[in-house]
C-alpha cells in the first residue's frame, strides 16, 4: 500500500481522490456486471459531465481566491439562449456563435467582477443576484421557449473525432491522442526525475518510477481502447477534448504563472499579498470574469449536446461545480485547491451518478447519496486535520516515520479543509 | 499555603514529534510555587511547543512523557481541561477579537449567565474589577482594536485572571511592547507572584528575563540544556546566551565601518491622513533622507506614526495621501501602488508578519519568491527549479530552521517565519529596504546574523531604514536616527550624538522651539 502511494505521488489528498475514483469505478463495474466500463457508457459519462467539469475548473480558481460563484448555471443558460437565438435569426456560422458566446460570457463576468473587485460587494451576494438576473434574462430573451441549434454547432457538444487514415478497426485519431498522452507522461516524469536529481532532492527508486509509469500508461491506454472501439461513428468526444485542453491550460496557469500564484496569494492572505505588490482587485476581477467565460462555454456545450437551448438549462449546476471543487480538496476559506483535484472531484461525482443510474437507482436516491458523499469527503478532511491524524486513506497507507499528517498549525490555525497547499496542479 | 520551595509543576521527559520534525525530545521542566520561571532558547528550540503541550493545545496522547501538576498526573484533552486546572496560556500571537469590546473579549467563552441569558451587569462589574487589577483604566466597552498592543496584552492577562489562573504561561508577552508597556507588564507579573500566581514566561528579551525571573530553563534543539537559579547562580545575560547558543557572544553587533555615499532617497513634506478619519494627520509634513550605504533608524513610541510613515511611502499602502514628494536618485517619483514602489526599488518588511507579511498556507519557497516573481519567470512561466534554488540559498544564508524549503511557513517557529519574510524582501533586491521591527521575536544569535545582513546590504550601496522600539538596537545599528513624535519628525541625531536619553527626549516631546 505504501508503495502504491509512492507510485501515485506524495500528495495524500490527491492520492485519496484518485483512490476513491478507482475504487468507485471498480465497485460499479462489478455491481453492474461489467456495464460501467463499456465504450458507450464511458463516452456518455464524459459527454454528460463535461460542462460540470469545465465549471469546476473556473470555480476552483474562484474558491481559491476566497469567493464563490452562484450564478454559473444562469449565466450558462443565458449565454446558451442568446447564442442559439442569434445563430437562428441572424444565420451566423457556428464559429461566430461560439466567439460571441465567449465574449458575452466575458461581459457578464466583467459586470460581476466589477461589483466584487472594485465595489467590494461579497461575491456571494453579487452572484446570487446574477443567478436571479440571468435566469430571468434567459426566460425573457427566449420567451421561455426552447430554441434549437444547427447540426454544425452541435458538434462541440455531441461530436466525435472523425475517422481518418487507413481502416484499422479503431478510431485512428483517438489512438494517436492516446499515444501522445502516454509519451508526454513518460517524458514529463523522466524530466522531473532529472531535475530533482540535479537539485539534489530526494528521488524515488527506479522501480517506483517504472511502476508508476506502467500503471498510469496502462490506464490511459485502456481508456484509449475503450474510446476507440465504440459504436461506429463514436470515438473520443469533442467535449472531452475541450475539457482536456482546459485542464492542461488552467492547471499550468494556476501553478506556473504569476497570475496563478497571485490567485493563491490573494486567497491565502489578501493583506500580505497586497503588501507584496499583488493587485488584489485585478486578481479578483479576473477570476470572477474567467468563471463567467467558462460558464458561457459550458452553456454552449450543453446546448450543443441537447440540440436546443431551453429555459431551465443549467439549474443547479453551480452546486455540482462547487461540490466537485470541495470534494477535490479546496478550502472554504480560500487559498487552497487545485484544478486537477477539482476535476477528479467532479469525476467522482460523475461516476457515482452514472453508476447509480446503471444500477437503477432513482433521482431521489442518487441525490441523497451524492449529498452524503460530499459531506463525508469534507468531513474526513476536517476530522483528520483536527485530530492531527492522517486521513482514512493515509491510515491505510501509513508508512514508517513519515505519516502524512500535518498538524494544525501552531500559532495560528488557518481554517482550511484541506491538508496543505499544493501548487502542483 | 504551599511552602515557597514546593514544586508545583513537573514535566518529565516530554517528547513531541511533528511529521519529519522532533520538536521536543525528553524535555523536563520543574516550576516551584511562587516563582517566575523563564524559558529561553533559540528560535525553533521548542519553547512554544512545550507550552502548548502543557496547556492542552496538543492533547494528551499526541506527546509522550508526564505532566504532574500539584501532585496529580494531568492528561489534558484540550485547553479547557488545563484551564479548569488553573493553567492558562497567553499565546505568542494575541488571540483577542478586534471587533469585540474589552469586556466581551474577557468573557468570551466564559460568559456569566443567569437562566441561560448573559448577565452583562455582572460581567461589567467583574470587568471593572479585573481591569483595576491589571492597571487598565479604559472603558470596558472600548473595542479591542482601538487600544494599543500594550493594553491588549493586559486585557489578555485580565482574561486569564478571570479564569482563576494559578499558573500563567506567557509566550513572548513583551515582543510587541515598548519599554514602558513592558515594564508595566513585568511589574504586573511580579505582583501576581506575590499573590500566589506563578508564571512561566518565554522571551527573547534577555534583560527582562534577568530582571524578573527566579529560575531559567534553557532549551536547545528540543532538549533541556540546564536550569539556572537566578539568585543563587548569579545569572546574567551573557550566562543565558552561553546556555542558549553553546558559546559566548563577544558583542551584540557585528563590527562595521560604514561607507556612506550621497543622498539618493528623499521624502519631502510628506503629509498623510488617517484612512478613516480625514482630519487626523498621521504624518505631518515629514522630511527625511537616506544616503547610499547608510542605515537610518526611526525611533518613536508605539503609535508615534513610524509604521504609518513607512507604509504610506511604500506605495501609499496606508492612509490617505495629501501632499509630499519622493525623490529618488535626483528625480521625483510617483509611487501610487505597492507594485510601483517595488519596481522603483523599495522593499518593506512589515512589523506584523502574521496578518500582513505571510500567507500561512504557502511553503517557504513560494513565500521567498512571492514579491519578485518576475525574476524567476521566463516567457510567462515560473521556473520551479530556480524558485527552489533561490529559496534554498536564502535558507542557508539566513540559517532558517526548517527541514527543507517545501515546508509550510505556518509550521515554522515565530523567529524562523521572520527570516523567511526577510528572505522574501532581500530577493527583490531593493535599493531601499525598510525594516519594521525586524528582530521582533528573534533570538540573540539570529539577531546578530540579521544585523550582519543589514550591514552587508548597506555595504552593497543600498539604503536601509530600521524602525525599532528597542533603543539599544537602533543605537547599535544605525548611522543616523530620526525621532518621531505624534506623526512629526522631531529630530535627527548622528550615531555619535545619540544616546538613550537624547533619543527619549526627542521621542516624547515635540521640538521645544516648535
Ligand atoms: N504544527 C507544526 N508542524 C510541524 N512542525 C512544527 C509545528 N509547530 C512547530 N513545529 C516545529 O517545531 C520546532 C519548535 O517550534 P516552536 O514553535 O516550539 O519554537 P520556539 O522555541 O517557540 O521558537 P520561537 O522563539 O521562534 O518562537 C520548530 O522546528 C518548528 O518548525
Ligand atoms: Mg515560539
Amino acid at each position: 500500500m505504501n508503495a502504491l502511494k509512492q507510485i501515485l505521488g506524495g500528495n495524500t489528498r490527491q492520492f485519496g481522490m484518485i483512490f476513491a475514483l478507482v475504487f468507485l469505478v471498480v465497485f460499479f463495474q462489478i455491481m453492474t456486471g461489467g456495464l460501467t466500463l463499456t465504450p458507450d457508457n464511458v463516452i456518455n459519462l464524459f459527454n454528460g459531465n463535461a460542462y460540470v467539469l469545465i465549471l469546476a475548473i473556473g470555480m476552483v480558481l474562484v474558491i481559491i481566491a476566497g469567493h464563490i460563484d452562484l450564478s454559473v448555471g444562469s449565466v450558462a443558460a443565458f449565454v446558451g439562449i442568446v447564442v442559439a437565438l442569434t445563430m437562428r435569426d441572424w444565420h451566423l456560422p457556428w464559429y461566430v456563435g461560439i466567439l460571441m458566446g465567449l465574449v458575452l460570457g466575458a461581459l457578464i463576468g466583467a459586470w460581476q467582477g466589477f461589483w466584487v473587485a472594485y465595489v467590494g460587494i461579497p461575491a456571494f451576494i453579487v452572484t446570487l443576484a446574477g443567478m436571479l438576473l440571468f435566469r430571468g434574462a434567459n426566460q425573457a430573451v427566449g420567451h421561455s421557449n426552447t430554441i434549437p441549434v444547427g447540426a454544425d454547432f452541435q458538434y462541440i457538444g455531441a461530436g466525435y473525432l472523425p475517422e481518418i487514415g487507413p481502416n484499422t478497426g479503431y478510431n485512428n485519431l483517438t489512438l494517436l491522442i492516446g499515444v501522445i498522452v502516454v509519451v508526454a507522461i513518460i517524458i514529463g516524469e523522466l524530466r522531473a526525475r532529472k531535475a530533482k536529481a540535479e537539485l539534489g532532492g530526494e528521488i524515488s527508486p527506479v522501480w517506483v518510477t517504472v511502476a508508476k509509469l506502467v500503471l498510469i500508461c496502462a490506464v490511459v491506454l485502456y481508456a484509449t481502447y475503450l474510446f476507440a472501439t465504440g459504436r461506429p461513428g463514436t470515438s473520443f468526444p469533442i467535449p472531452g477534448i475541450i475539457l482536456g485542453v482546459l485542464v492542461l491550460f488552467y492547471g499550468f496557469v494556476s501553478s506556473r504563472t504569476v497570475v496563478g500564484r497571485h490567485v493563491y496569494a490573494v486567497g491565502g492572505n489578501r493583506h500580505a499579498a497586497e503588501l507584496s505588490g499583488v493587485q488584489s482587485k485585478k486578481v479578483n476581477f479576473l477570476v470572477i470574469m474567467n468563471m463567467s467565460i467558462l460558464a458561457g462555454l459550458a452553456g454552449m456545450i450543453f446546448v450543443a449536446r441537447s440540440n436546443a437551448s431551453g429555459p431551465f438549462d443549467g439549474t443547479g449546476w453551480e452546486l455540482d461545480a462547487i461540490a466537485a471543487v470541495f470534494i477535490g480538496g479546496a478550502a472554504v476559506s480560500g487559498g487552497v485547491g487545485t484544478v486537477v483535484g477539482s476535476v477528479i472531484g467532479g469525476l467522482v461525482m460523475a461516476v457515482l451518478n452514472n453508476g447509480l443510474q446503471l444500477l437503477g437507482a432513482g433521482a431521489d436516491q442518487t441525490q441523497i447519496i451524492k449529498g452524503l458523499v460530499l459531506l463525508a469527503a469534507v468531513a474526513f478532511d476536517v476530522f483528520n486535520k483536527s485530530q492531527g491524524k492522517p486521513s482514512f486513506i493515509g491510515l491505510l497507507t501509513r508508512g514508517k516515520g513519515k505519516a502524512a499528517s500535518p498538524e494544525v498549525t501552531a500559532d495560528v490555525v488557518p481554517n482550511s479543509t484541506s491538508e496543505t497547499i499544493s501548487h502542483s496542479a | 499555603m504551599v511552602p515557597t520551595s514546593a514544586v508545583i509543576l513537573e514535566m518529565n521527559s516530554i517528547t513531541k514529534e511533528f511529521p519529519g520534525v522532533k520538536a521536543l525530545s525528553e524535555v523536563s521542566l520543574q516550576v516551584k510555587a511562587n516563582e517566575i520561571h523563564a524559558i529561553c532558547g533559540e528560535n525553533g528550540a521548542g519553547k512554544s511547543t512545550l507550552m502548548k503541550v502543557l496547556s492542552g493545545v496538543y492533547p494528551y496522547g499526541t506527546y509522550t512523557g508526564d505532566i504532574v501538576y500539584q501532585g496529580n498526573i494531568c492528561q489534558f484533552k484540550d485547553i479547557r481541561a488545563s484551564e479548569a486546572a488553573g493553567i492558562v496560556i497567553i499565546h505568542q500571537e494575541l488571540a483577542l477579537i478586534p471587533e469585540l469590546s474589552i469586556m466581551e473579549n474577557i468573557f468570551l467563552g466564559n460568559e456569566p449567565t443567569r437562566f441561560g441569558v448573559i448577565n452583562w451587569r455582572e460581567a461589567r462589574r467583574r470587568t471593572i474589577e479585573l481591569l483595576a487589577r491589571v492597571g487598565l483604566a479604559d472603558d470596558p466597552d472600548t473595542p479591542v482594536k482601538e487600544i494599543g498592543v500594550g493594553k491588549q496584552q493586559l486585557v489578555e492577562i485580565a482574561k486569564a485572571l478571570n479564569k482563576s489562573v494559578k499558573l500563567l504561561i506567557l509566550d513572548e508577552p513583551t515582543a510587541a511592547l515598548n519599554e514602558s508597556d513592558s515594564a508595566h507588564l513585568l511589574d504586573l507579573i511580579r505582583g501576581l507572584k506575590s499573590k500566589g500566581i506563578s508564571s512561566i514566561m518565554i522571551s527573547h528579551k534577555l534583560n527582562e528575563i534577568e530582571a524578573v525571573a527566579d529560575a531559567i530553563t534553557i532549551i536547545r534543539d528540543g532538549k533541556t540544556v540546564e536550569t539556572l537559579d537566578v539568585a543563587a547562580d548569579g545569572v546574567d545575560e551573557d550566562r543565558i546566551i552561553k546556555g542558549m547558543v553553546g558559546r559566548t557572544l563577544e558583542s551584540r553587533f557585528p563590527d562595521h565601518t560604514p561607507t556612506i555615499g550621497e543622498v539618493f532617497f528623499e521624502v519631502k513634506n510628506w503629509t498623510v491622513a488617517h484612512p478613516q478619519i480625514a482630519d487626523r494627520l498621521v504624518c505631518k509634513g515629514s522630511n527625511f533622507n537616506v544616503r547610499r550605504g547608510e542605515i537610518v533608524g526611526f525611533a518613536g513610541l508605539m503609535g508615534a506614526g513610524r509604521t504609518e510613515l513607512a507604509r504610506s511611502v511604500f506605495g501609499r499602502s496606508y492612509g490617505k495621501y495629501l501632499s509630499g514628494q519622493i525623490i529618488k536618485d535626483g528625480k521625483e517619483v510617483q509611487l501610487r501602488t505597492v507594485s510601483q514602489a517595488i519596481n522603483a526599488g523599495l522593499g518593506y518588511v512589515t512589523e506584523d508578519r502574521k496578518t500582513l507579511g505571510l500567507n500561512l498556507l504557502d511553503d517557504i519557497k513560494a513565500t521567498t519568491v512571492s514579491a519578485a516573481l518576475k525574476k524567476i519567470t521566463h516567457n510567462m512561466v515560473i521556473n520551479d527549479d530556480e524558485e527552489y534554488n533561490v529559496a534554498e540559498d536564502y535558507r542557508k544564508q539566513l540559517r532558517t530552521k526548517a527541514p527543507n524549503v517545501d515546508e509550510g511557513v505556518g509550521k515554522l517557529s515565530g523567529g524562523n517565519q521572520q527570516k523567511v519574510v526577510l528572505a522574501k524582501w532581500m530577493f527583490t533586491d531593493p535599493d531601499l529596504l525598510i525594516l519594521d521591527e525586524p528582530t521582533r521575536g528573534i533570538d540573540v544569535g539570529a539577531k546578530y546574523e540579521i544585523y550582519g545582513i543589514i550591514q552587508k546590504l548597506a555595504d552593497a550601496g543600498k539604503g536601509v531604514i530600521v524602525i525599532s522600539s528597542e533603543l539599544p538596537e537602533l543605537l547599535g545599528l544605525s548611522d543616523r536616527i530620526y525621532t518621531i513624535f505624534e506623526g512629526a519628525i522631531t529630530g535627527v541625531l548622528n550615531k555619535d550624538e545619540a544616546s538613550q536619553e537624547s533619543l527619549m527626549k526627542l521621542m516624547t516631546a515635540a521640538k521645544k522651539s516648535a
